[in-house]
């Protein structure tokens, strides 16, 4: 096996393509978690709604050739326009309760939004086509590979180049540091922390709907579909550290590599490698490889 | 001009009751103190002025307009600054982007920027660069009044601001805080370093045990050695 280089470039990509449409998704997990300090159960419901409005809307834009790509862009704001109605009308109402009551919360929305799938768009197994021209394949050299997963990559690179320089390069992404580490502190210092929240909430949702939109045709759209992808979220959070978006991206590429490989090396143990993985890293550095440890911790 | 009445507000945290009954009074370009030991009320007297634990009974008002039960952010734009006593910089943000967060545009008089808050603060420019966490505590205390500057407040509430501080770092603070009252700015200091505030105060205020005990002038404090061994030594 080792001696097929092909095959390992193949898994290789694999890997990254995986990682990086992993790390799209699990971005905006990061962020709501960093900032407002709930674990948005239905980060993995948002991701799966979005590429169901995808399907929608390609089947909408049917005849333009740019038909797919404004549909991502649709379900991006779909999913923004759902989580501004959700953080409005709900969930601001909770930020000072428990952490129990958030966690309910968010796994009410799990069901809500599967129920609406099954009755909107049935239980059947749907599909959306690659975009006009990604159809193919690319020469790379060593090996062809298929050119929509390849665009995924560059795309979760330009998602992480994206948030990287929003946050630490501009005064709204100071904000939102500054509300990540002191709300009290900032709201004293005339700054509507509320207003922060409610579009963090916003950003980070409609990346996954954009997630979603984006992975749809790359992979089957099934109820259900949401449950994985958000296990998968939350054990790159913990790898990576919580709320920390270089550890997501980190994580995410971990657990995609991980993922490409063990299939190779050890194919019926592959699925229990993450949490191998996320074992290890919780005996060695229990806030994540690039998280900090809370305060208290000893 | 009255800028702050605080007029008979009751603060409790959950069941236990901390403020009863306290007025206290600002009046435009006057530096008052809130003087008492450790646990009399100080910090939630301005904890309950800037809405943080809003207080139960009694009133707020800002110029004349009721301010208490107004969220924290409106309350600190109509010109209320907060300086809390633990500092509380932002600890990953450097000096330069704590104060940059806090910029916001208010009143007539000549405004804060970057480059007027390290005039008075040189040791702050010298360290722009740097994390608010990673600084002493000396700088973190002249980051915090730096930064609520550049929201160009009115009234400055102070809490403990020579608390563990070295003595010849406090008297570097007392020059400064004296530069910003020369410049026109309320002052509320809440201390239980006694010379700081009768050095900075034109009026003082005694509280004990949620209660206000004594109200007058700097000088009658000063003249008063009974009222200082009964509520403030230790």
């Amino acid at each position: 096996m080792f001696d097929n280089p092909v095959l390992l470039f193949i898994q290789l990509m694999n890997g990254l393509s995986l990682g990086m449409n992993l790390f799209i998704i699990s971005s905006g997990l990061t962020l709501i978690l960093g900032v407002l300090r709930v674990l948005n159960f239905a980060h993995g419901a948002f991701f799966m709604l979005g590429g169901y409005v995808c399907f929608t809307l390609v089947g909408a834009f049917d005849m333009s050739p740019m038909g797919f790509w404004l549909a991502v862009i649709g379900s991006a704001l779909a999913l923004g326009a759902l989580a501004w109605i959700i953080e409005r009308l709900m969930l601001r109402h909770l930020y000072h309760r428990d952490h129990l009551y958030q966690l309910l919360f968010t796994y009410a929305l799990v069901l809500l939004i599967g129920d609406l799938v099954k009755v909107g768009w049935g239980s059947s197994v749907l599909s959306v086509s690659f975009p006009p021209g990604l159809d193919g394949a690319t020469n790379l050299g060593v090996a062809y590979y298929p050119s929509y997963r390849l665009l995924l990559c560059v795309i979760g690179v330009l998602v992480g180049l994206g948030l990287w320089y929003f946050v630490n390069r501009t005064r709204a992404g100071r904000l939102v540091r500054a509300a990540r580490q002191d709300r009290e502190m900032l709201e004293s210092l005339g700054i509507n922390v509320g207003r922060i929240y409610l579009w963090v909430f916003v950003a980070g949702s409609a990346i996954a709907g954009m997630g979603g939109a984006l992975a749809a045709p790359a992979i089957a759209l099934a109820p259900g579909m949401d449950a994985e992808i958000v296990v998968e979220c939350f054990i790159i959070a913990i790898i990576g550290g919580l709320g920390s978006l270089g550890g997501a991206f980190l994580g995410s590429l971990i657990l995609g590599l991980l993922n490409a490989f063990g299939v190779l090396l050890i194919p019926e143990f592959e699925i229990v490698l993450i949490y191998l993985m996320m074992v290890l890293v919780l005996l060695i550095r229990p806030w994540g490889l690039l998280g900090k440890p809370e305060a208290g911790y000893r | 001009m009255t800028l702050l009445e605080v007029d008979g507000i009751h603060t409790s945290y959950g069941i236990s009751d901390v403020l009863f009954d306290i007025s206290v009074r600002v009046e435009a370009g006057e530096s008052v103190g809130l003087l008492g030991r450790n646990g009399v009320g100080k910090s939630t007297t301005m904890r309950s002025i800037m809405g943080l634990t809003p207080p139960s009974q009694g009133s707020v008002s800002w110029k004349g307009q009721k301010v208490n039960g107004m969220p924290t952010s409106d309350i600190a734009r109509l010109g209320v600054g907060f300086v809390p006593e633990d500092r509380r910089v932002f600890p990953d943000l450097t000096v330069w982007e704590n104060l940059d967060i806090a910029r916001r545009m208010h009143g007539d008089a000549e405004q804060w920027d970057e480059q007027r808050v390290y005039a008075l603060f040189p040791e702050l420019e010298r360290f722009r660069d740097r994390r608010g966490g990673h600084l002493s505590g000396g700088q973190q205390q002249m980051l915090t009044i730096a930064r609520s500057l550049m929201g160009n407040p009115e009234l400055l509430l102070l809490d403990e601001p020579s608390e563990g501080l070295a003595p010849l770092v406090v008297d570097k603070l007392k020059e400064q805080i004296a530069a910003l009252q020369a410049a026109g700015l309320s002052l509320v200091l809440a201390e239980q370093n006694l010379n700081f505030v009768l050095d900075l105060s034109d009026r003082v205020y005694i509280l004990e045990k949620g209660e206000v005990k004594f109200e007058g002038t700097s000088d009658e404090l000063r003249q008063s050695p009974e009222l200082v061994s009964r509520y403030l030594s230790v």
